[in-house]
């Protein structure tokens, strides 16, 4: 695809290469913010199992996508689709309850509550969740950690803690954002290594990054964002040949 | 020893007693505000009258209906509770996403209408209820005269608060409610009804003073200014204890009892000032509270 960056891709050429069933869809979501457009016509899809990665600079409307997904946005247009079930208008608690989990910018770690209770806290949605002990298999730095305050951990525990706290609930298509922000590398691997074994295990990931190295190394299919559109779309193998045109939307 | 200064342990005791009662609705009261405050970001101003309605709830169950104390603890919180789901719904929801001084306008204004109208309705002198008969009469410990109906009434309220910590702090409902209060979008996005969660806190605040109401019915006379009296020391508790801390709430509420109820023994002028001297205080020293998260936490 040879899209030139201020235009919007055509969602029709979106389903060309639709080798997996479909999970989520977006089509032409527009967002505001009181008064601000956000978000202008993002279209995307995502199939069965894939782990795709949305890129972009800050700002680009990266989490305001992820936000609209979840309905949390108070002013949306356009289609979301998941499962063949259209998302607009659902009350907002419900859509989580489909089986998307929400790891959140930031962590979203409660500091009022102990590591064991931000890892009890969202309520198992459908069954196939995750056991307790295959958590602290793939995070091993949580256990023994329940009674301490969750915002106590270091930042690598608290983005093990937010995404295992998602596991747990059943819900087999996530929405990660920026999970290797401000960590150490060795966390930063970690963290990937935890990702591949849910992309192994079946697991259906939309993944917002801005360290494209991280995002690389995981993805099937990339998306890059900037101002509220999306401009381009690489599948992993295209990436090598497309590594100028990457750097210079993410002005690496 | 007390003697020499002359002061009797009698009258000590008794105003401790006295100070124990008081400081036990202090708790109630502003532990209902700290829940309410804690997630709805709103300063309940119609919980005096609240509270107010929860004794007056009790006496007409009693003139009107036969209906006696006990099941008067159960109805009158029910009843004021729907009551506050209905406000809740109707009215308060609309305000959550503007200034807070809005939610203060409008409990404000729903206090003064409903201590209005009881005031119209029935009079402001004070109509008495009396004590059950199970809880009537006094121990006598030889230092102290004990009324049984005080000790049901210290003891009562201390169980509420101490039930609803526990709620609040060890079960997962509470641990819903802790997280909402931090980031209530992330929680619904984890798929909880955030606005339900929401109601049902409101209704839990405005039961806990409608029980406080019904427990003060038979010590204070039931009037329709009782609870404005009582609220403005409540906020002081509050301001005190630091807004929104349950922990706070109660040990601050019961303490301030006690230290107005000695206040009243060694130096009786300053009993009705006492606590908003500790107030101003507090408030120069540590702002936001003894209990209270610092602002920049």
């Amino acid at each position: 695809m040879r899209g030139s960056p201020k235009r919007t891709l055509d969602p029709n050429m979106l389903h060309s290469e639709a080798h997996e069933p479909t999970r989520l869809t977006l089509e032409d979501v527009h967002a505001w913010y009181g008064e601000s457009h956000v978000l202008h016509g993002v279209s995307l899809r995502i199939g069965s199992g894939q782990v795709v990665s949305l890129l972009g600079r800050n700002g680009a409307g990266k989490t305001t996508t992820l936000r609209a997904i979840m309905g949390v946005i108070g002013k949306q247009s356009g289609s979301i689709t998941f499962d063949g079930r259209q998302l607009n208008n659902m009350p907002r608690h419900r859509i989580p309850r489909l089986g998307i989990g929400y790891v959140p910018d930031e962590r979203g770690i409660f500091s009022s509550l102990t590591v064991d209770e931000n890892l009890m806290l969202p309520p198992v949605v459908q069954p196939g969740g995750m056991a307790l002990e295959e958590i602290y298999q793939l995070f091993p730095n949580l256990l023994g950690r329940g009674g301490t305050r969750g915002t106590r951990l270091s930042g690598g525990e608290q983005q093990m803690l937010s995404i295992a706290r998602i596991l747990r609930t059943g819900c087999n298509m996530i929405l990660l954002d920026e999970p290797s922000e401000g960590l150490a590398p060795a966390l930063i691997q970690q963290i990937g290594a935890a990702i591949r074994r849910l992309k192994t295990a079946g697991y259906t990931l939309l993944l917002v990054e801005q360290n494209f190295k991280f995002a690389a190394a995981i993805s099937d299919l990339h998306y890059v964002m900037e101002e509220g559109r999306i401009v381009d779309r690489f599948t992993s193998d295209e990436v090598g040949s497309n590594l100028s045109k990457l750097n210079s939307y993410l002005g690496i | 020893m007390l003697e020499q200064i002359g002061i009797s342990p009698t009258q000590l005791f008794g105003q401790l007693l006295l100070g124990f009662v008081n400081g036990s609705f202090y708790a109630v009261l502003s532990l209902g505000l700290a829940v309410i405050f804690g997630l709805l970001n709103i300063i309940n101003f119609a919980h005096g009258a609240i509270y107010m309605l929860g004794a007056f709830t009790a006496w007409l169950l009693l003139h009107w209906f036969g209906v006696g104390y006990g099941a008067a603890l159960i109805i009158a919180p029910l009843f004021l509770a729907i009551c506050g789901i209905l406000f809740e719904r109707t009215l308060l929801r609309r305000l959550y996403d503007v200034d807070h001084l809005y939610g203060l306008l409008l409990t404000l204004g729903m206090a003064l209408v409903l201590e209005g109208t009881l005031r119209w309705l029935f009079g402001s002198s004070g109509n008495p209820y009396p004590v059950p008969e199970e809880l009537q009469g006094v121990w006598r410990l030889g230092f102290m005269v004990l009324p049984k109906y005080r000790v049901w009434v210290g003891g009562a309220a201390l169980t509420l608060c101490l039930v609803t910590w526990l709620a609040i702090e060890r079960t997962r409902l509470g641990a819903w409610l802790r997280a909402a209060t931090e980031d209530p979008m992330l929680v619904q996005n984890f798929g909880i009804n955030v606005p339900f969660l929401v109601t049902a806190t409101f209704a839990l605040g405005v039961a806990l003073a409608g029980i406080a109401g019904v427990l003060a019915a038979p010590i204070y006379q039931v009037n329709a200014m009782m609870g404005s009296n009582l609220i403005i020391i409540v906020f002081a508790v509050v301001v005190i204890g630091g807004m929104g801390s349950i922990v706070g709430s109660i040990v601050t509420g019961v303490t301030l009892g006690l230290v107005e109820g000695l206040t009243k023994v060694f130096y009786p002028p300053a009993s009705d000032i006492v606590i908003f001297v500790i107030m101003a205080i507090v408030l120069l020293v540590k702002p936001s509270g003894l209990f209270g998260k610092d602002i920049h936490s």
